[in-house]
């Protein structure tokens, strides 16, 4: 696996790796959060049945953990040996291909690192307590904090960074992996792009919601 | 027509460089680029200075000499063109048009517009080839080779080795081109007894010679004058992994397709 | 000065067997005590270079491209010939040799281009196991064409691009040598002088373009392998770099130059299309398998192509050669384009351009048909004029495009001066007055691949290993010599701009010594040339230093050997009172206008030996006999 990690190519493999397994999970946290539209109970008891099955909850978090970790170690080498590989800027410079996602990827990447951080020290931790936070009452906690329209804000922002982080990083994880292949390389753009749409509008509506009273 | 170029100058290599500004009173719509720089550079000889140095040879897209960047962009405007068949028939009256050098630390500018290019050469010689010594070849059609193998290799068989990969990748990676020579040798039967080991040496030897990682930006494929697929990296990084996680034998036999 | 071809003994069929077998052979373990130098690396040089670093000699390859792989080999386009007869229409080894012999105008030697048939097999099959993506039959067998008016499918391609891919082919077996450490490369250096001591090749003198250092390398063979003259004409389907400067000089240290006034014209060229103009761009002669060539019969016609009524129309080529029409030969074409240009027919800018028309092909085939025959090269005409030729007839001019004449050599492709080897358009060998298409690849590689690794071991087996050093007073000697020629140029200080004298230097000699050539206007040139040379070395202005990357410098060496292989070159013209191949003189024509040999007083090969400075060069003859085939005329009516 070092001789992997070695390459450059290598360390790019890890992070579509980690990338997938990120997407994965984001598909399965944006499913359960909408249950918040189902009413306190049925969020509540999503997050209990979690809590009781701690031994694959704890598995989770360590591979998402490590994929994280992983993800960003890899990214920071990557940026930084990009950057020794072209170290004289062009003084003019207009893209042809490059998308606003894929120009984005790396901002996008160390902004969404940043609200990893405050999300969890907000909603799994506690640590920031815009509204009052209590252990369990996920539902209440969710609601109370984007009641106030700056939390809702935020992530309604980092929603969109992600989305845009997604267009470009699910289409590209399976060419990187080397699985893509040509014939079914008109779909995965369009697969890619809605596949980000979902995740981002599911997130998002959760917030836009309660700020605007749909949920209280 | 009436064009301006800002061009860069430098003396040499590790030399501080600058733009400069050169007016083409005289230019014509049915002149190449670089035949604007010719006759930029007679003037500029006459006036007792320093002509613009850049490469240059068959100024018919194939040899992979020239290149620069035009405007921001490699090869300049057109698609699939290299520098020596732009015209400028494609740029408007009074432009004012920056030309840089192709900028990546593996190609450090020798002067002006010249850059040095020979990582490239060296990815060559790591691997990129069939090991078929002169004399042992078998006849040319003992071994069939499927009429679409045959078409894609040459697809990706037409990069000229010019660098406007390497010049328009925002990282600078020199993917595209070794992708390429990996795809051709890769689709044919001949390239199959070497495929692991060939892009397991061209893919080292590509980090060693300092170019950049490929994050799918796709400007490459832009830039590149004969349009050769940035699906070339997809088959790369898959034989590239298939070589490091499999055995050998059975990454060499994998199929081509 | 001796010339002796030394062609081996025995028939034809065994001449090659026999060589191989009475060379001597150099012992393996050996090899590696010897040193070859190779310059050029196109077809034949990155070939013989790869090859030989293969049988374990060191060889030293020089370029003075960037890279080995952008020798102007790479713009080839249309095939390689070969006797495979895989299309079981009748092509054999003989075949293509006597077809070789014919379309060179009985100006080449047999046991040769025997040869050269015979290895045109071997080449086809190297180059499949180095995984050059020839064009291929839905089974997968490898696909032919015929091409250049040969009556067999005997040309393999790799689409419009084949000179590429044969020369990546090279280009990778030699780089893989490289990575080995068997072949040391030098680009960006450019060979200005040949070393010879004692009789003998011992080295070259080179320059850095980079630094502008001058150094010296020995070797205990020099091959050269840097390709033709045809830059001499300032316009031409050449690369921007092509020069004669290694060749030149090397003939003025002793190597004689064979046939200079053998120029290949080709046909189908883009025209000129103004003053700036820096080079010509060849159209497939494919094209003409469905183009139709005509002009308008009015001067100075102005209308536009397609307002010309048919029968206001002149299709000339069927009109003169009905049996092969628009497929005439590239030299008759070329010249029937000029006489009806002359004559001020001509269409476009400047009046030089004929027509070259799709429109019926179109009607009878269908555009999608044409589209997939030649959409590249369409796109490509387009690119350049920004015209579409499937609406506007294309406009198509004559461009200097090869030279047969090239340094002499003998069988083994040893030039007179003994230990230097000429390879590929260098030389002169094979193809007599008049090239064949599809037919440069093949001798490139020929000689690269499977000639010079099989003749050189006799030459090396006879030498001891490292004789002489690159630090001994004969290197010493030329370093400083062309130090100062250097220096000289630099410190001309005058006016004009070298291209400003190439581009006189190349009408002049496209004017008196292109298409057609006469008594008058070879003599003309003659007189004129010495004059341009010396007000190039009064006028010159030539800017920066030595010590540099210099290209104005680098163009200046150049063009000035161009002044004296120009000269040679009408000298040689002027006495050859023949037409033969792409030599034509007005002189010597039938009453109807077509070439005509004399095989009595002109069926030699003409090696010219320099003389020194300022001195006439000295004709040497090598008679040509032919046992095998026999002169005819050729005749395309």
């Amino acid at each position: 696996m070092l001789f992997l990690w070695r390459a450059v190519v290598g360390k790019k493999i890890a992070m579509a790796v980690t990338g997938a397994i990120m997407i994965a999970f984001l598909i399965g946290h944006v499913a359960g959060n909408l249950l918040v539209f189902r009413g306190a109970v049925a969020l509540d008891a999503w997050s209990a049945f979690l809590k009781h099955n701690a031994g694959v909850l704890w598995a989770v978090r360590a591979v998402l953990f490590v994929s994280v970790v992983l993800h960003v170690v890899a990214a920071v080498q990557v940026t930084l040996l990009d950057r020794k590989a072209r170290p004289q800027a062009y003084a003019r410079i207009q893209p042809q291909a490059a998308t606003v996602a894929s120009r984005t990827m790396r901002i996008g990447g160390l902004l969404i690192a940043c609200f990893i951080v405050v999300h969890l020290m907000h909603l799994t931790t506690g640590t920031i307590r815009p509204a009052p936070f209590q252990e369990a009452r996920v539902y209440d906690n969710v609601v109370g904090g984007f009641h106030i329209w700056w939390v809702a804000l935020i992530y309604v922002v980092a929603m969109i960074v992600i989305g845009l982080h997604l267009v470009h990083g699910a289409w590209s994880w399976l060419r990187t992996l080397g699985l893509s292949r040509p014939k079914a390389e008109p779909l995965q753009r369009p697969i890619a792009a809605a596949l980000a749409i979902v995740i981002w509008a599911g997130f998002t509506a959760i917030p836009l919601a309660i700020l605007f009273g749909l949920v209280r | 027509m009436k064009l301006v170029l800002r061009v860069w100058r430098q003396k040499e290599r590790g030399a501080p460089g600058a733009f400069s500004r050169y007016e083409a009173p005289d230019a014509s719509p049915d002149m190449s680029f670089l035949e604007l720089l010719d006759v930029i550079n007679e003037h500029l000889i006459v006036s007792g200075e320093q002509p613009i140095a850049f490469d240059h040879d068959c100024r018919e897209g194939i040899c992979g000499s020239c290149g620069m960047m035009i405007d921001g962009v490699a090869h300049g405007p057109m698609k699939a063109t290299a520098t020596c068949q732009l015209h400028l028939r494609h740029f408007r009256d009074g432009d004012e048009i920056q030309v840089e050098p192709w900028r990546a630390a593996a190609f450090p500018v020798i002067k002006d517009l010249v850059v040095d290019r020979g990582a490239l050469d060296h990815i060559i010689a790591a691997g990129g080839f069939v090991t078929a010594q002169t004399g042992s070849a078998p006849d040319g059609n003992a071994i069939l080779v499927p009429k679409r193998a045959a078409e894609e290799a040459m697809d990706a068989a037409a990069c000229i080795g010019c660098g406007a990969c390497i010049a328009a990748c925002p990282n600078g990676s020199a993917s595209l081109f070794t992708a390429a020579k990996i795809s051709h040798l890769g689709l044919l039967p001949q390239g199959q007894p070497e495929r692991a080991r060939r892009v397991v040496a061209m893919v080292a030897q590509m980090d060693r010679e300092g170019f950049g990682n490929c994050s799918w930006h796709g400007e490459c494929e832009a830039a590149c004058p004969k349009s050769i697929s940035i699906d070339t990296i997809v088959r790369m990084n898959r034989d590239w992994l298939a070589a490091c996680i499999m055995p050998k034998e059975k990454s060499r036999s994998e199929e081509g397709g | 000065m001796q010339l002796d071809a030394r062609i081996p003994p025995g028939p034809l069929v065994q001449k090659w067997d026999n060589r191989r077998f009475s060379a001597r052979l150099v012992n393996p373990a050996n090899r590696r005590k010897y040193r070859v130098l190779v310059v050029g690396s196109g077809l034949a040089g990155a070939s013989a270079a790869a090859s030989l670093g293969e049988l374990g000699y060191n060889v030293d390859c020089f370029c003075f491209q960037d890279s080995a792989r952008r020798a102007h080999s790479i713009a080839a386009q249309g095939g390689i010939n070969a006797a495979k007869n895989y299309r079981n229409d009748g092509d054999s080894v003989r075949r293509l040799f006597y077809d070789t012999v014919k379309g060179g105008d009985f100006r080449s030697r047999e046991a040769n281009v025997y040869r050269l048939a015979q290895i045109s097999v071997n080449i086809i099959d190297q180059c499949v196991a180095q995984g050059v993506p020839f064009a291929r039959e839905y089974g997968g067998l490898l696909a032919n064409r015929s091409f250049g008016g040969a009556q067999v499918s005997r040309t393999f391609y790799a689409r419009g691009q084949t000179g590429q891919q044969l020369l990546l082919g090279a280009y990778q077996a030699l780089e893989r040598q490289i990575g080995l450490g068997q072949v040391k490369m030098h680009p960006r250096t450019e060979m200005l002088d040949l070393v010879v001591e004692g009789g003998r090749a011992r080295g070259i003198v080179v320059r850095d373009l980079v630094s502008g250092a001058v150094s010296s390398y020995a070797g205990d063979a020099v091959a050269l392998a840097t390709g033709g003259y045809g830059n001499a004409y300032y316009l031409s389907t050449n690369a921007k770099g092509c020069n004669a400067t290694a060749i030149w000089r090397a003939h003025k240290r002793g190597a004689a130059f064979a046939n200079p006034c053998y120029t290949q014209i080709h046909p189908t060229c883009i025209p000129v299309s103004g003053d700036h103009q820096s080079k010509l761009t060849l159209m497939s002669e494919s094209l003409r398998n469905d183009g139709r060539v005509w002009i308008p019969k009015k001067k100075g016609d102005a209308r536009a192509p397609r307002d010309i009524p048919d029968d206001e129309r002149d299709y000339y080529l069927e009109r003169k050669y009905p049996s092969y029409g628009n497929l005439a030969p590239r030299d008759i074409s070329s010249r029937a384009a000029k006489e009806v240009c002359d004559e001020g027919r001509g269409v476009g800018p400047g009046g030089r351009g004929v027509y070259l028309d799709f429109a019926d092909a179109i009607r009878r085939l269908g555009e999608g048909t044409i589209r997939e025959r030649y959409d590249n090269l369409f796109e490509m005409y387009q690119r350049i004029t920004a015209e579409d030729p499937y609406r506007v007839p294309m406009r198509i001019y004559p461009a200097v495009h090869y030279t047969m004449g090239g340094l002499w050599v003998d069988y083994d492709l040893m030039s007179t001066i003994p230990g230097l080897f000429v390879l590929g358009e260098a030389n002169f060998s094979d193809h007599g007055a008049n090239r064949l298409g599809a037919s440069a690849l093949m001798q490139g590689l020929a000689d690269g691949y499977f000639i010079l690794p099989n003749t050189v071991c006799d030459w090396l087996a006879g030498t001891k290993p490292g004789e002489v050093k690159a630090e001994d007073k004969g290197f010493r000697d030329a370093e400083a010599a062309v130090a100062a020629r250097t220096q000289k140029l630099l410190s001309v200080g005058g006016k004009r701009t070298v291209d400003s004298f190439h581009r006189e230097l190349g009408e002049l000699l496209w004017s008196d010594c292109g298409m057609s050539r006469n008594d008058a206007g070879l003599k003309r040139a003659l007189a004129r040339i010495p004059a341009l040379r010396e007000e190039f070395w009064k006028e010159v202005k030539v800017p920066g230093s030595g010590v540099e990357l210099n290209q104005s410098l680098e163009k200046a060496g150049r063009v000035s050997d161009f002044f004296e292989l120009a000269e040679l070159l009408c000298a040689d013209a002027l006495h050859r009172t023949e037409s033969c191949g792409a030599h034509f003189r007005e002189e010597s024509q039938t009453p109807d206008g077509e070439a005509r040999r004399d095989d009595a007083n002109f069926a030699y090969v003409a090696a010219w030996e320099h003389k020194g400075e300022g001195k006439a060069p000295l004709l040497h003859q090598e008679k040509l006999e032919f046992e095998e085939v026999h002169f005819s005329q050729r005749s395309y009516k």
